[in-house]
């Protein structure tokens, strides 16, 4: 997928999910209910840099959500320069929290909105990766036949071009760049590690006793998918989407970085610290902040991931 | 053996071909007239001149004859001429390619200096203090991306310190010194990626080796710790990460898009990049192609070295 290529395997390096989903138990749906339980019990038992990551994405979130709802929250495009109520580069005020950049937007209220562009992003693409790939991948590894080998083809292919590349050129050649659009375009460099992840759990459901029992008992071959093989595909897609979100965010943020994420004015985080960078000696704040937003959100989603990849290994283990 | 090594290279023809037809497609698909590379605006309203440009490029010929006449040329190593500047493509493209390259191998040499030791001391203390540390540095960075790591540097050692150039690039025929200034600065901005990317992998790869019973019974022989952790541990699993510096390729490719765009150097990526603005589409083919082709040999390349080194993949292929 996208995310493979732009940084591949270091995020996934430690334990292949494939390992850990290779261990099912019977009854899919009873194990995403208990996995969800125990999830919530498990926020107590976090490190405390976990728990300070986890809070932080619920912030950032909850912000970005209700960003049109926040009281006292600036337009993130007024330039109040233009009418003479505000300065350029000003550093905090009691009305600009944050101060304002070059062209005296108020920083606090682009951080936020831009939030929502990388939350969007990221999020569609993931659901877009699960859908896809889910699906593709689940009914390759379980048909099998011709139809898997085409597709696996089709997979190995498309991840040997790089989807950097890959969107920096498709973004390019439309010309037309809002939201909805780079979530489709995005789209077409995601499914393909998802549907690869998705037929290499797939395979190893199919073997196991309890779709032998659904056949034998005489369920059809799609209800086995829908109701056997999928459901137990998803807790490995969501384990892979954790990993992927930290990264799809980087990628929005280095498309706009280079002037290829939403068009301007929209904001987003990448595109602020592309507009800084130009006056970093002047002012270097404008080009802080997004970055710090960036790398905080991006590092609590890593850090996050890895504790949820490592209370799955030691469930694993103690089985 | 031989069989999979045929087989890895059909796949890798397959490959290159299919990339370079959907780029192909792509290219003539999307909005944006090659024609206007082609001619200034003014001569655009012309129709006939416009006709006459396009016969003369052959742009009216269906799809599959042109890719069919591109494939030939490009096989023969001509990858036409670039519709802005008239050049050869295949000159630009060896003019520029050594400077990504040079690039490109800095950064991933500078990060196994680094991660090799990192990640082979981190395994070997798994949980201590020391161990808990690198882990961290490394997962922090994991989460800067390129572009910030980039800032950061040119920040700090080119506008305060001044120690290195900001933008731009010196040739190594412009003597080593300058040369090794300019490289710095965007080689460990990629490299701060790769350097936590590899000692994650080395580390979790290391603990793993350190628990099987040759290293216990290295260890039972009386070898001391250093000779047991370079020599019988670290060896295997130098493997994995030969599989990751080649997996790698590819977020080191977009990456040096990013920090060429970033530093101003006039690489491969940097050209890609004007060449997709102005829809020099025989330039964004030859270029986009050469990537696939450099992304798949080296993936093929590293699938076969490790074949080639583990005894146990031969045997059970």
């Amino acid at each position: 997928m996208s995310e493979s290529s732009v940084r591949p395997s270091g995020q996934t390096s430690g334990a292949p999910f494939e390992t850990s989903s290779g261990r099912l138990r019977p009854g899919g749906r009873a194990w995403t209910r208990s996995t969800a339980r125990a999830f919530q019990g498990a926020v107590g038992k976090m490190p405390w840099l976990t728990k300070i990551c986890f809070l932080w994405l619920i912030l950032v979130i909850l912000a970005a959500a209700l960003a049109d709802l926040i009281p006292g929250l600036a337009d993130p495009n007024y330039q109040g320069f233009v009418f003479g109520d505000g300065k350029t580069n000003e550093g905090p005020t009691a009305s600009h929290w944050l101060g304002t950049d070059n062209v005296s937007r108020d920083i606090l209220a682009r951080l936020i909105y831009g939030a929502r562009v990388s939350l969007i992003f990221a999020f569609s693409l993931v659901a877009a990766g699960i859908i896809i790939g889910g699906t593709l991948g689940s009914i390759a590894g379980y048909f099998r036949g011709p139809l898997e080998t085409f597709l696996m083809a089709l997979v190995d292919t498309w991840l040997s071009f790089p989807a950097l590349i890959g969107l920096v050129f498709v973004t390019t050649m439309l010309g037309m760049r809002n939201l909805l659009v780079l979530v489709l375009v995005g789209s077409i460099f995601v499914w393909p590690s998802y549907t690869r992840i998705a037929r290499a759990t797939a395979l190893s459901v199919s073997g196991q006793d309890f779709v032998t029992a659904a056949r034998a008992i005489g369920t059809s071959r799609r209800q086995i998918l829908v109701r056997e093989i999928f459901p137990n595909v998803l807790p490995a897609m969501l384990a892979y989407s954790l990993v992927g979100l930290p990264v799809l965010i980087i990628l929005e943020s280095t498309l706009s970085f280079l002037g290829l994420g939403v068009e301007i004015p929209t904001a987003s985080w990448g595109g602020m610290i592309n507009q800084a960078r130009q006056d970093l000696l002047i002012n270097i704040w404008p080009a802080v902040w997004p970055a710090a937003m960036l790398f905080m959100t991006v590092y609590s989603f890593n850090n996050l991931a890895d504790w949820v990849r490592k209370q799955a290994a030691a469930r694993s283990a103690a089985i | 053996m031989q069989k999979m090594i045929v087989g890895r290279l059909t796949r890798l023809v397959v490959t290159v071909l299919v990339v370079s037809f959907v780029t192909f497609v792509g290219v003539n698909v999307l909005p944006g007239d090659p024609v206007n590379a082609l001619i200034p605006i003014d001569a655009q309203q012309d129709r006939e001149f416009v006709e006459q440009i396009r016969e003369e490029w052959g742009l009216n010929d269906p799809m599959v004859v042109r890719y069919g006449r591109w494939l030939g040329d490009a096989v023969q190593g001509d990858l036409g001429r670039s519709l802005v500047t008239g050049q050869p493509v295949t000159d630009e493209i060896t003019h520029r390619l050594p400077i990504t390259l040079e690039l490109m191998a800095v950064a991933v040499g500078f990060s196994l200096l680094i991660a090799v030791p990192l990640g082979a001391f981190s395994g070997y203390r798994e949980g201590r203090r020391s161990d808990r540390l690198v882990s961290g540095l490394a997962q922090a960075g994991l989460s800067l991306p390129v572009f910030v790591t980039g800032l950061i540097l040119i920040y700090v050692f080119a506008l305060r310190l001044q120690w290195f150039p900001a933008v731009g690039w010196n040739r190594l025929s412009d003597g080593l010194g300058p040369n090794l200034k300019s490289v710095a600065l965007p080689a460990l901005s990629l490299a701060v990626t790769e350097i936590a990317v590899y000692t994650r992998v080395l580390r979790s790869d290391m603990i793993a080796t350190l628990k099987e019973n040759y290293i216990l019974s290295a260890r039972a022989k009386g070898l001391t710790d250093r000779f047991v952790l370079f020599r019988h541990g670290l060896r295997p699993s130098l493997l994995t990460l030969v599989t990751v510096v080649g997996l790698n390729i590819g977020f080191l490719i977009g990456g040096s898009l990013v920090i060429e765009y970033l530093f101003a150097i006039p690489g491969l990526g940097k050209r890609l990049f004007s060449a997709i603005q102005q829809r020099d589409f025989m330039m964004v083919q030859a270029i986009t192609v050469l990537i696939t082709v450099f992304y798949v040999i080296v993936n093929t390349a590293t699938d076969l070295v490790y074949m080639v080194v583990d005894p146990r993949i031969r045997r059970t292929n």
